[in-house]
C-alpha cells in the first residue's frame, strides 16, 4: 500500500517537477522584480521631494553603466572586490557563520600585500604577483582565523569578535601608514599624506581595457570562483562545512566536528577578504591609502545574499550589483542629488529583495503543492526543502550559536 | 534556482529599463559661455572642514562671476572609495566640464591617469604638489603649519592653566601639519606650557572628540584646538565647559561657539580658483603648483568678532603672520 | 605619566566612562531584547542615526528636548516596524536585513540633515543634572550624580530590564518565543506579535541612544554621528549573554577603557596613540575569553518561524 501511494506519489512529482520549473522561475523571478522596483519607486519619490526628475535620474543610471565602455568597466572593477568577499562570505554562510569582519580583513590583506611587495620590491613580477596575493590571502586569513578559533575554543561569539577585529584593523593600518609604510615622498614634501608609497611596477596587475581601471583582478576573481564551487561540493572539506551549517547535530554524529569546521569557514572567509585587499591595492590603486576597504566588507554580504550565496551564481550577482552602485553615482552626479539619498534607495532595496525572497518560496510552495493535489500534498507541505533551492539561512539549522 | 533568478530577474529589470531610457536626458548643455566647473570630494559638503571649504570657494567665486549662468558647478561628495572618485573625475570630464577639481589626495593616481585623456580640461588636485609633469595638471596644498603657529602663538597668550589640549584624528596630512604649526607656535611664547594632544583615530568619530575635548578640559587645559570634520565635538565641549577657548582650521568656525571660538585659520581657495579661471582663458591649463600660504592670502586668520582678543595678544599674532609672510620665521610642517 | 594615578585622573576616568556608557547601554539592553525573542537586528546603528537626527532636528526647531525624545522615540519605533515587517513577517534572512537597514538608516538621516539642516549647528538640550542630596556626596556625587537625564535613564534601564525580562509574564514570553517558538505558539503564544514587540521596544532603544549622543553627550547632529557605535552596541550584547546585568559589565568595560586610553594621551604615555584606541577592542575580547559563564544564545536566534516548519 504504501508503495503504491509512494510511486503515484513521485510519478506525480516528478511530472509536477517538470511542470513546475517554468513556472517557479517566474514566480521566483517577480517577487525580486516587484521588490527592486518598489525600492526605486520609493526612491523615485525621494527624488521628486528633492526637486529632481526621477526619470531623467533613472535613465542616468542605466545608460551610465550600460552606454559606455567606461559604464561598464566600472561596474566590473567594482564587481572584483565584491566577487571576492563574497565568496568568502558564502563559505562562511554554508558553515553557519556570520562574517561580519570583512573590513578588517580586506584591510590585514591590503596591509600584507604593500608590505610585502615593497619589501620584495627586487624579485621580477611573475614572482612578486603571486606571492603578494598569497601574503594578503594569508593575513586576511589570520584575521578571520582569529575569531574563528576564539568561537571554536572560547565560544566567543563570532559576531562581538568580527566587529572588534574591524577596529583593530582600522588602527593597525593607520599605525602603520602614518609610521613605517608611509610615502617617503609625502614625508619629504611635507605633506604627510596618508598613503604608502607607490608599489613596485612589476606588481601591478595588468590593466584589461586601456584607459579604464579594469584589470587582471577580475579574471583571477572568477576563476577562484569556480574552484570555490568545487571546494563546496566537490571536496570532502567542502562537504563538512556545508554539512556542518546543514545539520551539526547529524554532522556531530558522524564524527565532524563543528567548531573546526566553523573555524576553518573562518578563516577561508577571512582569507578571500584580504584577496580583495592586496587584489584592490595591487590592481587599482597601486599603493595603499586610507579607505582602501570602501565598505566592500559590508557590501560584499549583499552582493553574496544577490547571488544567492552559491560561488557561481555570485558573478553574475557581483558584477550587476557593482554596476547598480556605479550607476548610482551616475545618478547622483545626472541630477546633484545628495549621496546619501543613494545609500537610502540602496538600503531599501536590500531590504526589499531580501523581503521577498520568503514571498517567492511561499509563491513556488503553493504551486507546487496545488500540482501535486492529493495525499501526497501534505507531505509536501511537511518536507522544506523540496524541489527548492537550499541557499543561505532558510534551512539554517538548530545549531545553539554560543 | 534562487541563485539563478535574482540575477536573471535584475537582469530583466535593467534590460527593460534601458530600452525605456531612450528618452534619457544627456549631459548638461550650458551656453557657450558658462565656464562648467566640477568638483569631487572625499567628504560631505556640510563638514565644517575640508570639503567644506573648497565648495564654499566655489560658491563664492561663482557669486562674483555673476552666478550660475556664469558658472555653473558639480559635485560629487563623500567619495571616499577612489575607484568611484576616478569614474566622477573622468565622467565630468567626458561630459566637457572645462575645470575637474579633484579635491582629495588619494585622487592622485586617478588624476595621473584621467589627465592624459582629456587634454582640452583643466584638472586640478590637492592636497599635495606633484603636477606629474602635465600641462593640464595643477596641484595644490595648504601650508596648514602656517596658520598652526600664528593659533599656537595666540593660544599660549591666552591661556591661564598653562594648559593647552589639542584634539586630533588621525596624525596624517594637514591635520599633522596644523598640529605641528600650533606646538611650534606655542613653544615659541612659552616652552613651559604643557601641550597634550590627544587622537581619536578617526575623522568623524564625534562622540570621541567630545570624550577627548572633555578629558583634556577636566585634565585643566582651558584653550583646545584640532583638525577635521569631528572637531564640531570638541567646540561642543568647550562650550558646555563654558570658559574654554577654541582655535579653528579649515574653515571659520566662529559659528558654532560665537564667544569662545577665538580665531580660525581659514583655507580660501578664491584666488586660486580665480587664477586658475583666469589662466584658462589665456590658454594655460596646467603645470602649475599652488601652497596656500599666509604670504598669498590663500590662508587667512579669520579673527572672531565676538570675542574680545586683548590688545597684545593680536599684535602678537600680527607679528607672527608678518613674520611668516617674510620669511623672518620658518615654521617646519 | 608621573601624575598619572591622581584622584583628578581617576575621577575623570569614571565620569567619563559614565557618560560614555550611555548610548552603549539603551541601545544593547534594547537589542537583547529583540535577540532574546529571536531576531538580530543588526540595523542598530542605522536607527541610532535616524533617531539622533530626529531628536536633533526637532528639538532645534521647537526649543523643547522633551518633545526632541519623542521624536527618537518614534523614528525608532517606524524603523523598528520595517525591521519587523521584513524579518519576521517576510521572514528575511535577518542578518542581511539588517544591514539594508543600516544602509537605508545612515542614507536616510544624512539626506534629511543636508536637506532640513545644512550645517553643523548645536542643540541646547539636555545638560548634566545635580540630583538634591546624592549629587552632594563628595566625589561620588560629581561622578554618578551629576550626570545628565539620559545618563541616569540609561542606567535605569538596567534593573528596569531585568525586572521584565525575568520577573513578567512578558518577559517569559519573549523568552519561550526566543527558545523554543514552536512550543509557545502551541501554548498560545503569538510568536511573531512578541517578535514585533521585542524588535520594536529595541529599535525605541536604539532611537534614545541615538538621542542621548545628539541631545546630551555632543549636543549636535552630523552625518553618520554614531561611526559604528550601533555594531560595538551588538557585540556587546554577546558580551553580556543576553543580560541586562552583563551588558551593563560590558558596556561599562567598554567605554572605561576608553576613557582610560583617552586620559593616557592626555598624560602623555609615552605609547602610539593607535595602540591605546585599540585597547577597548581588544579587551573586550579578552575579558570575555577571561570571563567563566558562557550563556547560550536563544536557540532560535537569527530563524523565521513559520507554523509547522520549525
Amino acid at each position: 500500500m504504501q508503495s503504491n501511494v509512494n510511486a503515484s506519489a513521485s510519478s506525480k512529482i516528478r511530472k509536477a517537477r517538470i511542470t513546475i520549473d517554468w513556472k517557479s522561475i517566474g514566480f521566483n523571478s517577480v517577487m525580486p522584480i516587484l521588490a527592486v522596483l518598489l525600492a526605486l519607486l520609493a526612491g523615485a519619490v525621494m527624488l521628486l521631494l528633492l526637486g529632481a526628475n526621477p526619470l531623467e535620474a533613472y535613465a542616468a543610471m542605466i545608460t551610465g553603466v550600460f552606454g559606455s565602455v567606461s559604464g561598464l568597466t566600472q561596474a566590473l572593477v567594482k564587481a572584483t572586490p565584491l566577487l571576492l568577499v563574497g565568496l568568502g562570505i558564502c563559505i562562511a554562510f554554508r558553515a553557519s557563520v556570520i562574517n561580519i569582519g570583512g573590513e578588517g580583513q580586506i584591510i590585514l590583506g591590503a596591509l600584507a600585500g604593500t608590505w610585502f611587495s615593497l619589501e620584495f620590491d627586487s624579485w621580477p613580477g611573475w614572482l612578486l604577483i603571486p606571492t603578494t596575493i598569497i601574503a594578503g590571502f594569508l593575513a586576511g586569513g589570520i584575521w578571520g582565523f582569529i575569531p574563528g578559533i576564539l568561537k571554536a575554543r572560547f565560544q566567543v561569539n563570532e559576531i562581538l569578535s568580527t566587529v572588534m577585529m574591524n577596529a583593530i584593523a582600522l588602527q593597525l593600518m593607520n599605525l602603520l601608514l602614518r609610521g613605517p609604510l608611509i610615502d617617503p615622498a609625502g614625508v619629504t614634501a611635507g605633506t604627510y599624506l596618508a598613503q604608502s608609497e607607490r608599489l613596485p611596477e612589476q606588481v601591478w596587475l595588468s590593466r584589461l581595457v586601456p584607459q579604464t581601471l579594469l584589470h587582471t583582478g577580475l579574471i583571477i576573481a572568477i576563476l577562484l570562483a569556480f574552484v570555490v564551487y568545487i571546494f563546496l561540493w566537490r571536496t570532502t572539506l567542502g562537504y563538512r562545512i556545508r554539512a556542518v551549517g546543514l545539520n551539526p547535530d547529524a554532522s556531530r554524529y558522524a564524527g565532524i566536528s563543528v567548531p573546526l569546521n566553523q573555524a576553518l569557514s573562518l578563516t577561508l572567509a577571512g582569507g578571500f577578504a584580504g584577496l580583495a585587499g592586496v587584489i584592490e591595492v595591487i590592481g587599482v590603486q597601486h599603493r595603499l591609502l586610507e579607505g582602501i576597504t570602501s565598505g566592500y566588507g559590508f557590501s560584499g554580504i549583499v552582493a553574496a545574499l544577490f547571488g544567492g550565496l552559491h560561488p557561481l551564481g555570485l558573478i553574475p550577482a557581483s558584477v550587476l550589483f557593482g554596476g547598480l552602485l556605479v550607476g548610482a553615482d551616475k545618478m547622483q552626479r545626472a541630477v546633484q542629488v545628495p549621496s546619501a539619498l543613494i545609500t537610502a534607495i540602496l538600503g531599501l532595496v536590500v531590504l526589499f529583495v531580501v523581503g521577498s525572497a520568503y514571498l517567492s518560496r511561499r509563491w513556488a510552495a503553493r504551486r507546487l503543492i496545488a500540482a501535486t493535489k492529493g495525499d501526497s500534498g501534505a507531505r509536501l507541505e511537511a518536507a522544506p526543502g523540496m524541489g527548492m533551492e537550499v541557499a543561505g539561512g532558510e534551512a539554517t539549522p538548530e545549531e545553539a550559536n554560543p | 534556482m534562487k541563485k539563478a533568478h535574482t540575477t536573471f530577474v535584475l537582469a530583466m529589470v535593467l534590460l527593460a529599463a534601458m530600452l525605456l531610457s531612450a528618452c534619457g536626458g544627456g549631459g548638461a548643455g550650458g551656453d557657450g559661455e558658462t565656464l562648467r566647473v566640477a568638483v569631487v570630494m572625499p567628504s560631505s559638503i556640510t563638514d565644517m572642514a575640508f570639503s567644506q571649504s573648497m565648495y564654499n570657494a566655489l560658491i563664492a567665486v561663482q557669486t562674483e562671476m555673476g552666478g550660475e549662468s556664469a558658472m555653473e558647478i558639480k559635485y560629487s561628495e563623500n567619495m571616499f572609495n577612489v575607484p568611484d572618485a576616478a569614474a566622477a573625475i573622468r565622467d565630468y570630464a567626458d561630459q566637457g566640464f572645462d575645470i575637474v577639481i579633484a579635491h582629495g589626495s588619494q585622487y592622485g593616481s586617478s588624476v595621473q591617469e584621467i589627465a592624459p585623456d582629456f587634454p582640452e580640461t583643466t584638472f586640478a588636485w590637492g592636497t599635495d604638489v606633484n603636477t606629474f609633469g602635465m600641462a593640464n595638471v595643477y596641484a595644490y596644498t595648504a601650508a596648514a603649519e602656517q596658520g598652526g603657529y600664528v593659533n599656537g602663538v595666540m593660544a599660549a597668550m591666552l591661556t591661564t592653566s598653562k594648559q593647552i589640549g589639542v584634539t586630533g584624528p588621525v596624525e596624517v596630512g594637514d591635520a599633522k601639519t596644523y598640529i605641528d604649526g600650533f606646538t611650534q607656535g606655542v613653544a615659541s611664547v612659552d616652552p613651559n606650557i604643557q601641550l597634550s594632544k590627544t587622537w581619536t583615530g578617526s575623522f568623524s568619530d564625534v562622540a570621541l572628540m567630545t570624550e577627548a575635548a572633555k578629558t583634556h578640559i577636566a585634565s585643566g587645559a582651558d584653550v583646545l584646538t584640532g583638525s577635521s570634520q569631528s572637531v564640531v565635538g570638541s567646540i561642543g565641549a568647550a562650550k558646555e565647559a563654558g570658559n574654554v577657548l577654541w582655535f579653528g582650521t579649515q574653515q571659520d568656525q566662529a559659528a558654532l561657539a560665537t564667544n569662545l571660538v577665538v580665531a580660525s585659520q581659514v583655507y580660501d581657495w578664491t584666488k586660486m580658483l580665480k587664477e586658475i579661471i583666469a589662466s584658462r582663458k589665456d590658454g594655460k591649463l596646467g603645470g602649475e603648483q599652488y601652497t596656500l600660504q599666509l604670504a598669498n592670502d590663500g590662508l587667512k586668520i579669520a579673527f572672531n568678532s565676538g570675542y574680545s582678543l586683548p590688545a597684545e595678544v593680536k599684535a602678537a599674532a600680527d607679528a607672527a603672520i608678518e613674520g611668516i609672510k617674510s620669511g623672518s620665521i620658518t615654521v617646519q610642517p | 605619566m608621573n601624575d598619572f594615578f591622581t584622584a583628578t585622573v581617576v575621577i575623570g576616568i569614571i565620569t567619563s566612562a559614565v557618560r560614555l556608557a550611555t548610548p552603549y547601554l539603551y541601545a544593547s539592553i534594547g537589542e537583547a531584547f529583540a535577540q532574546t525573542s529571536g531576531v538580530l537586528n543588526l540595523g542598530v546603528d542605522g536607527i541610532m542615526l535616524v533617531g539622533a537626527f530626529s531628536g536633533f532636528y526637532v528639538t532645534l526647531e521647537t526649543g523643547n528636548p522633551w518633545l526632541g525624545l519623542l521624536a527618537a522615540v518614534l523614528s525608532g519605533l517606524l524603523m523598528g516596524l520595517l525591521m519587523s515587517i521584513i524579518s519576521v513577517t517576510l521572514k528575511a534572512e535577518q542578518g542581511i536585513s539588517g544591514i539594508g537597514l543600516y544602509m537605508f538608516g545612515l542614507g536616510l538621516s544624512s539626506l534629511l540633515f543636508k536637506v532640513l539642516v545644512g550645517s553643523v549647528k548645536t542643540v541646547s538640550a539636555f545638560s548634566p543634572v545635580r540630583l538634591p542630596l546624592l549629587g552632594n556626596i563628595p566625589i561620588l556625587g560629581n561622578i554618578f550624580f551629576n550626570q545628565s537625564l539620559l545618563v541616569y535613564g540609561a542606567f535605569l534601564l538596567v534593573p528596569l530590564a531585568w525586572w521584565v525580562m525575568d520577573k513578567t509574564t512578558l518577559g517569559m514570553k519573549i523568552k519561550a518565543v526566543g527558545q523554543n517558538p514552536a512550543a509557545a505558539d502551541s501554548l498560545g503564544v503569538n510568536v511573531n506579535a512578541v517578535r514585533y514587540f521585542s524588535v520594536c521596544l529595541g529599535a525605541v532603544l536604539a532611537g534614545i541612544a541615538g538621542a542621548s549622543l545628539s541631545l546630551s553627550l555632543v549636543n549636535l547632529f552630523q552625518e553618520n554621528l554614531t561611526a559604528g557605535l550601533g555594531f560595538i552596541a551588538v557585540a556587546l550584547v554577546y558580551f553580556g549573554g543576553w543580560r541586562p546585568l552583563g551588558i551593563l559589565g560590558g558596556a561599562l568595560l567598554f567605554s572605561t577603557v576608553n576613557s582610560l586610553q583617552l586620559w593616557m594621551q592626555v598624560k602623555e604615555a609615552n605609547v602610539d596613540p593607535e595602540i591605546l584606541i585599540m585597547l577597548p577592542y581588544i579587551l573586550t575580547i579578552v575579558a570575555l575569553i577571561v570571563a567563566s559563564n558562557r550563556a547560550r544564545s536563544p536557540a532560535a536566534l537569527n530563524k523565521p518561524f513559520e507554523r509547522g516548519e520549525n
